[in-house]
């Protein structure tokens, strides 16, 4: 427990919000895609050990395809792990994912990770012609096939949603012969179970209410992979939060962007407007990470200790907030909030 | 405790599902949980998040609970077994998402609340809506013994005085103040895109909040549709 401990990855993760720029003004989607590049290479200047980019399909969101913005940070550095969080593997064709994957993972020397999920969203169903009524079986086939295309030998393949494939060899291969592939799962337990069947690490999304919730997910995960034989691989998580040099500027920063993002989304989906009362009380109880550094360490490190996590992503700039503020946060984040995490598990672990 | 005579049914064990079955049996009921499809299916899940509960068919958890709670994507209402929920309080926690259930205009009637279609469907069963305006993890996170000051409120709607009464229990039962908002036809003021959809709030504002419905954009959208 404690060897896993010390050995526990961080990432940052994010969408590709539009940011505004220093005189307030929302960013241009190409403008926001390169904002995102800078991010990532400032990451890995401070010590950040992985990025993670969504996949979505809608206006304020610029990054639909995470992968070609991979490969363009694949070219400006050199050690961070190049991951989506997720790849909408439903809406999506698992032997084209493969390839771009593995491309990436050629071009960035073998550090392309794929998280694969379903997504909060569901936009890409209609924009490349899925039925949401097939939504769990294009999934469970989908994750099947991928799970085949992960061994790299020739593949025979049938079913419902997707041509055949009939011993067919899929390139480029990658170096390592293994493809760094996880699934993203946001709660439902079979997905959990799912994952354990196919031999994958799972990423939680924990969005949402005390990340405690989730400890018999954990166990659940644990139990399946010995009722499949599959490994128990380290479990990653990933929440949402912001960091700034004290709680009050971080607060005042975050809510304003946070609160429009939210409410946009929210309206889709039959939400009442956020309140700044329940936004405090998701700080203090729930699954928003958003503070001073030692704020943010503190709950961190809390997290991972009672969920025994060996990789935690914080996901960042929800909402229109200054591009700015998002470096000082990875910033933070790098310099401040991590080497404090570590040293907080540390010291548990003694 | 008296009330764990009781067994009660869960009918779907996704998200809500497993909370509910949790909170249940913490409150001392025998509860039993059926997924979409095998026993097998869902054996492991309801072993390690909601032990205690036993899974079952849907088939059998209709006919041998007292009382069933319909926890399943709306959009498959009728997959659930009538027969044996026949002359049974059954209650509805479920909501139109079309995330979930694709384009569906019939669940987006707003001449009828959803519940009420359900209670169409099963007409030999007495349909209480509760347990559906609050979101999963609030459900998990929020419970508070009786008269703490922090106690979260779960609404009820029901046309039936003693149905509504034993639902009552139960939200008291798992930690939430009950309050009753009328008929099954005033369930459409919890649903998707009322203030008090996804609100994890205590008694007090929870009733300005209804009381309020016929006022918000979607109040005036219903009223309109009913005239």
């Amino acid at each position: 427990m404690t060897k896993m401990k010390s050995e526990v990855l961080f990432g940052i993760d994010t969408f590709g919000d539009i940011p505004v720029d220093d005189d307030k003004n929302l960013m241009s989607y190409a403008a926001a895609i390169r904002q995102v590049v800078d991010e990532a290479v400032l990451a890995e200047k401070v010590g950040i050990d992985a990025i993670a980019l969504g996949e979505h399909h809608r206006s304020e969101y610029a990054i639909s395809a995470p992968d070609t913005v991979l490969a363009g940070i694949a070219g400006k550095t050199s050690k961070i792990t190049l991951a989506t969080g997720v790849t909408v593997l439903s809406s999506d064709d698992p032997v084209r994912v493969f390839q771009r994957f593995s491309t990436i993972d050629a071009l960035s020397n073998g550090r392309a990770q794929v998280i694969l999920g379903r997504g909060s969203f569901t936009e890409s169903f209609p924009l490349f012609g899925y039925d949401l009524r097939d939504y769990e079986v294009l999934f469970e086939e989908k994750v099947q096939l991928f799970s085949e295309l992960l061994k790299e030998t020739p593949v025979t393949w049938e079913g419902t949603t997707r041509a055949a494939l009939d011993n067919v060899e899929v390139f480029p291969k990658t170096e390592s012969g293994h493809l760094q592939t996880m699934i993203g799962v946001g709660g439902s337990p079979q997905s959990v179970i799912r994952a354990a069947r196919y031999d994958f690490p799972l990423m939680l999304a924990i969005i949402g209410g005390s990340p405690d919730r989730f400890v018999p997910y954990v166990d659940l995960y644990e139990q399946a992979t010995k009722e499949f034989g599959t490994t128990r691989h380290p479990i990653g998580m990933h929440s949402p939060g912001f960091i700034a040099d004290t709680d009050e500027e971080a607060i005042k920063l975050a809510w304003p962007p946070y609160k429009k993002s939210h409410d946009r989304i929210g309206k889709s989906r039959g939400w009442a407007p956020i309140t700044r009362e329940q936004f405090l009380h998701e700080i203090a109880n729930g699954s928003l990470y958003i503070g001073s550094p030692e704020t943010v360490a503190k709950k961190i490190a809390r997290s991972i200790k009672v969920l025994g996590v060996g990789r935690f992503d914080l996901v960042y700039g929800q909402g229109p907030l200054a591009a700015s503020a998002r470096l000082r946060m990875i910033e933070l984040y790098g310099t401040k909030v991590i080497p404090r995490v570590r040293e907080l598990l540390a010291e548990n672990s003694k | 405790m008296e009330t764990s005579a009781l067994t009660i049914g869960l009918l779907g064990a996704g998200k809500v599902g497993v909370v509910l079955a949790q909170l249940l049996i913490k409150a001392g009921y025998k509860v039993l949980i059926a997924g979409s499809g095998s026993v097998d299916k869902i054996a492991l899940t309801v072993k390690v998040l909601a032990p205690g509960a036993i899974a079952k068919t849907k088939e059998e958890v209709s006919k041998e609970a007292d009382i069933v709670i319909l926890a399943l994507p709306l959009g498959k209402y009728q997959a659930i077994p009538r027969k044996g929920l026949a002359g049974k309080l059954v209650i509805d926690a479920m909501n139109y998402w079309w995330e979930v259930d694709g384009e569906r205009p019939d669940l987006q009637d707003l001449s009828t609340s959803t519940s009420e279609i359900i209670q169409k469907y099963l007409s030999e069963s007495r349909v209480v809506k509760a347990f559906s305006h609050i979101g999963y993890h609030d459900l998990h996170d929020e419970t508070r013994p009786i008269s703490h000051k922090e106690r979260k409120a779960i609404a009820i709607a029901g046309n039936n005085e003693q149905d509504v009464q034993q639902t009552a229990e139960l939200v008291e039962a798992i930690g939430f103040d009950p309050i009753c908002i009328g008929p099954l036809a005033f369930g459409i003021r919890l649903e998707p895109g009322s203030e008090v959809f996804g609100a994890h709030v205590k008694a007090t504002e929870l009733h300005k909040m209804i009381d309020n419905f016929p006022q918000t954009e979607k109040g005036k959208q219903v009223v309109a549709a009913r005239r």
